[in-house]
C-alpha cells in the first residue's frame, strides 16, 4: 500500500506471488517479525492497529504488541498462543506475499507440515543468544521433507548480542554443517533484529560487516519461476466438459491444472490408464486460446481423437510417462489424534484420483529432533513422521515427491469419519 | 531458456478455478452463494471461466434479507439472465413470516444475523451439499485460518478446533449424509486483488460501487443509507452527499464511503490510499472483537 505515489495498476498486474512459511520456537520472535513485515510494508490498516492497541491495553501491556495482529481465534487469544495455520497477506511493489504462519512447537508438527506444503520459501528463525537448537533441526527437516525450494535463516535478536559478527558466523557455520545432511537446495542467512528492525526492511547501520540484502530484499528477489517442474508433462484430468449447447455440441474438453512440464497445441500425448495416444487439438480458458500451457495454469484441453477419458485419468507425453503402480513407499506425517492402524485400510487422494489403500508396513520412524531413524517401533501417532509402505486398490500415476510436489503427494482419509488423517510424500 | 511464469492474479485465478472444478466434481448438489457484492460477482466470473463452453453446473443462491439495495436485485437478475444461470432465492422475510426467526428491533436492528437461519433452511430444502462463498482470509482475523473446503456438521456449525488439514491442492470433500461444506475459492485474494482483477478482466459491477448521491446519516462514525425501514435516533440528521459502497450487503449494516470515484481506476487509487479495512465499515463486526467468529460458528457465511 503506497500513499505518496500514484498507484500503478500496470506494475500491480506484473507482480509475482511468493508463498512462505515462518517457523520458530516460542519466543524466538516470529510474531514480532511478521508484525514488522506487515507494519513496515504498510499492510496494517488503522482499524486493525486500533484493535490491537485496545487489546494490548486490555491485557495490561505497556506498548502496542504487534504480535497480536497475527493471532486468530478466540480460544487461542485467551491462552495467548497461536495454533493451527493462519494465512497473512501483504504486498510490496514487486511481489505479493502469502505467509503461512504456523506454531513451532513439536505438538504442532502437523501444522508446520500443512503450511510447508504450498510454500516457495521458509523463514527459519534462530535466537542469536541460543544458537541452533533441537527445534531449528526440526523446522529445517520439515522444510526439506516438504521440499520447500528456498530457506532463509534469520538470526534474530542480534541487538542482544551486540550485533557481533562472530555470533552470526558461528550460527551460520553450524547450520550449514547440519543442512548438508538434508536435501535443501538454496539456503540464505540474514542477521536481524525483528524488534528494532535491523535488516528486516531497512538495512542495518549496526551491522556494517553484513554485505547481503535485507530479509525483504531476499523475499522480493528469490528466483521462483523455476520452482515448478517444467520438464515432465503431467495433466491430471479434473473434470470433463461436455456443453449442452447447440453451438458447441461436439465439443469435448478436459479441464485441469497443469501439474508439470508443458503442453502445446499439436503435441503428441498419451492418456493414462488407457495408453491411447492422440494429439492436442486446442488449449483454452473461456474465450482465450493458448499455444502452450504450463504449471500452475488451469485450462481445458481438447484432443484430436475421441477417447474415453474421465476424472482421475492423466494426460502425459508418450516418451515421458510417470511411474505406474500399486506398491508405493511414502514419507508420511500422521495428522490425527487416533493412531495409525498398521494393516488398516484408508481412503486415498492423489492428484484428482481417488483410491483406497492398505498400510502394509512401517519401515522406520523419524525422531524429528535428532533426525535419527527408529527401527523397532511401528506405532505411529499424531505428529509423527515415518516411512510407510502402501498397497493401493488401483494403480496410481505418480512421480517421486522430490521430482514433482503435485504428482508426488497423497492424503489418507479415515473412512469412518472422513477426516484427513495422514499426508504422504512419495519416495 | 524460455520463462514460464504467471503473474500473481493469474496464479490466484488458476487456483480458484481449480477449486471450483473440484466442487463440481466432488459434490452432488453444489450451489454458489450470491450476495450481489464484488466477491460473489468474481465467483460467478470464475465459474464461467472454469466450465466454458459448458454452462455453470450449479445454481446461484441469493439469501435476500428484504433490505437489499434495489440495484443489487436488478444486477442479480440481469446477470442470471445473461448467463442462463439458475437462481434460487431464500427469503428472510419468509423466515420472519413463518415465525422461524424474530425481527430485531431498536436502533441497531439488522436482518444480517437472521440470514443464518434462512441460509441453513435453504441449504436443507434444496439438499445442497456444498455452498460456495466469497469469503477471503484477509477480511477478518477469524477467517485467516479458514480452509478452502470448510466442513460443517449436520447443524451447519463450524468447529474451528476441528478443521481438516488441507495440504497442497488436494481437497477432501468426503462427508456423511446431512453434513455439508462451505467452499471459499478466493480465500487467498486480498481486496486489492479483487479490484485489480475486476479491472483486468473488465467485469461488470453494480453502480453502487461508484460515486452517487444518496440520503445518508452518520452513526458511530459510519455512514448508513436512510432507507425507509431504518430507525434513526433523534440526533441523527439526514444529509444528501456523494458516497459509494466499498462492500455491498444488507442495507442496515453496509457502511458507505464518502467518495468521488466514478471509474475502476479511481476506486483502485482510493483503495491504495485507504487506511481502514473494508470490514471496518461493517456495523455487524463492530459489536465485539470476536463477533465474526461467533457468527461463523453458528453457520454464518
Ligand atoms: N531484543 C529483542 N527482542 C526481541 C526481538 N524479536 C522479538 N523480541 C522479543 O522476544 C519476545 C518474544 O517475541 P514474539 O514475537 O512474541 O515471539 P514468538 O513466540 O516467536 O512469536 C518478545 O518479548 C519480543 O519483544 C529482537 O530482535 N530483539
Amino acid at each position: 500500500m503506497m500513499e505518496e505515489k500514484e498507484f500503478s495498476s500496470k506494475a500491480y498486474l506484473d507482480m509475482e506471488l511468493l508463498r512462505f512459511t515462518t517457523a520458530g520456537s516460542v519466543d524466538d520472535g516470529k510474531s514480532t517479525l511478521i508484525g514488522r513485515l506487515l507494519y513496515d510494508s504498510k499492510s496494517i490498516f488503522e482499524d486493525q492497529l486500533e484493535a490491537v492497541k485496545k487489546a494490548s491495553i486490555k491485557r495490561g501491556n505497556e506498548s502496542v504488541d504487534l504480535s497480536l495482529l497475527t493471532d486468530g481465534l478466540r480460544a487461542e487469544r485467551e491462552q495467548g498462543i497461536t495454533i493451527d495455520v493462519a494465512y497473512r497477506y501483504f504486498a510490496t511493489p514487486k511481489r505479493k506475499f502469502i505467509i503461512a504462519d504456523t506454531p513451532g512447537h513439536v505438538q504442532y508438527t502437523r501444522n508446520m507440515v500443512t503450511g510447508a506444503s504450498t510454500a516457495n520459501a521458509a523463514i527459519i528463525l534462530i535466537d542469536a543468544r541460543n544458537g541452533i537448537t533441537e527445534q531449528s533441526h526440526r523446522h529445517t527437516y520439515i522444510a526439506s521433507l516438504l521440499q520447500i525450494p528456498h530457506i532463509v535463516v534469520c538470526v534474530n535478536k542480534m541487538d542482544l548480542v551486540n550485533y557481533e559478527e562472530e555470533t552470526y558466523e558461528k550460527i551460520k557455520n553450524d547450520f550449514q554443517a547440519f543442512a548438508a545432511k538434508l536435501a535443501v537446495k538454496d539456503v540464505r542467512f540474514v542477521p536481524i533484529s525483528a524488534l528494532k528492525g535491523d535488516n528486516v526492511v531497512e538495512k542495518s547501520k549496526n551491522m556494517p560487516w553484513y554485505e547481503g540484502g535485507t530479509l525483504m530484499y531476499i523475499l522480493e528477489n528469490i528466483h521462483i519461476s523455476s520452482d515448478h517442474n517444467h520438464i515432465d508433462a503431467r495433466f491430471p484430468v479434473q473434470y470433463v466438459i461436455r456443453p449442452q449447447r447447440d453451438e458447441f455440441h461436439d465439443f469435448r474438453g478436459y479441464a485441469g491444472r497443469v501439474a508439470g512440464g508443458t503442453f502445446k497445441v499439436g503435441d503428441k500425448v498419451m492418456v493414462l490408464p488407457s495408453g491411447f495416444t492422440t494429439t492436442v487439438k486446442s488449449i483454452i480458458s473461456h474465450t482465450k486460446e493458448f499455444e502452450e500451457a504450463f504449471p500452475p495454469m488451469s485450462v481445458i484441453i481438447s484432443l484430436e481423437d475421441d477417447i474415453d477419458i474421465s476424472r482421475g485419468d492423466m494426460i502425459v507425453k508418450e516418451n515421458n510417462v510417470p511411474d505406474i503402480g500399486q506398491d508405493i513407499d511414502i514419507m508420511m506425517c500422521w495428522m490425527s489424534e487416533k493412531p495409525m492402524r498398521l494393516n488398516g485400510k484408508y481412503a486415498l487422494k492423489h492428484t484428482t484420483a481417488d483410491a483406497r489403500c492398505l498400510i502394509k508396513d512401517v519401515k522406520y520412524k523419524v525422531n524429528v529432533n535428532t533426525l535419527g531413524k527408529i527401527l523397532d517401533d511401528k506405532n505411529i501417532g499424531l505428529n509423527e513422521i515415518a516411512r510407510i509402505s502402501l498397497r493401493t486398490t488401483k494403480p496410481l500415476f505418480y512421480d517421486s515427491y522430490r521430482q514433482n510436489r503435485k504428482t508426488g503427494a497423497i492424503i489418507l482419509i479415515d473412512e469412518a469419519d472422513n477426516t484427513t488423517v495422514g499426508v504422504g510424500m512419495i519416495v | 531458456m524460455k520463462k514460464y511464469n504467471l503473474n500473481h492474479l493469474r496464479e490466484l485465478e488458476a487456483e480458484s478455478i481449480y477449486v471450483l472444478r473440484e466442487v463440481a466434481a466432488q459434490f452432488e448438489r453444489p450451489a454458489l452463494l450470491f450476495s450481489g457484492g464484488k466477491d460473489s460477482i468474481i465467483l460467478v466470473h470464475l465459474s464461467v471461466k472454469a466450465f466454458w463452453p459448458a454452462k455453470i453446473p450449479y445454481p446461484l443462491v441469493h439469501i435476500d434479507t428484504g433490505h437489499n439495495f434495489e440495484e443489487t436485485i436488478t444486477f442479480r437478475d440481469e446477470l442470471c439472465r445473461k448467463l442462463e444461470a439458475q437462481l434460487i432465492v431464500g427469503s428472510v422475510q419468509e423466515s420472519i413470516d413463518d415465525g422461524k426467526v424474530v425481527e430485531e428491533s431498536g436502533y441497531n436492528a439488522s436482518r444480517n444475523l437472521l440470514q443464518t437461519t434462512t441460509l441453513l433452511d435453504t441449504i436443507e430444502k434444496h439438499k445442497f451439499d456444498a455452498a460456495i462463498g466469497g469469503g477471503r482470509r484477509d477480511e477478518e482475523k477469524a477467517r485467516a485460518k479458514e480452509r478452502f473446503f470448510s466442513h460443517r456438521d449436520e447443524f451447519g456449525q463450524w468447529d474451528p478446533k476441528n478443521q481438516r488439514p488441507e495440504l497442497w491442492n488436494i481437497f477432501n470433500g468426503k462427508k456423511i449424509i446431512g453434513e455439508h461444506f462451505r467452499v471459499f475459492p478466493i480465500s487467498n485474494w486480498t481486496e486489492m486483488d479483487v479490484w485489480q482483477y475486476i479491472y483486468m478482466e473488465n467485469i461488470d459491477i453494480p453502480s453502487l460501487y461508484y460515486t452517487h448521491e444518496r440520503d445518508v446519516f452518520l452513526r458511530d462514525g459510519v455512514w448508513l443509507y436512510d432507507a425507509p425501514f431504518m430507525t434513526k435516533k433523534p440526533d441523527e440528521k439526514v444529509e444528501r452527499i456523494r458516497v459509494r459502497c466499498r462492500t455491498i450487503g444488507d442495507i442496515s449494516c453496509t457502511g458507505l464511503t464518502i467518495s468521488m470515484a466514478d471509474s475502476l481506476e479511481d476506486i483502485i487509487q482510493e483503495i491504495a490510499a485507504t487506511r481502514i479495512t473494508e470490514r471496518g465499515g461493517r456495523a455487524d463486526d463492530m459489536r465485539s472483537e470476536a463477533a465474526m467468529e461467533d457468527r461463523k460458528k453458528e453457520g454464518y457465511f
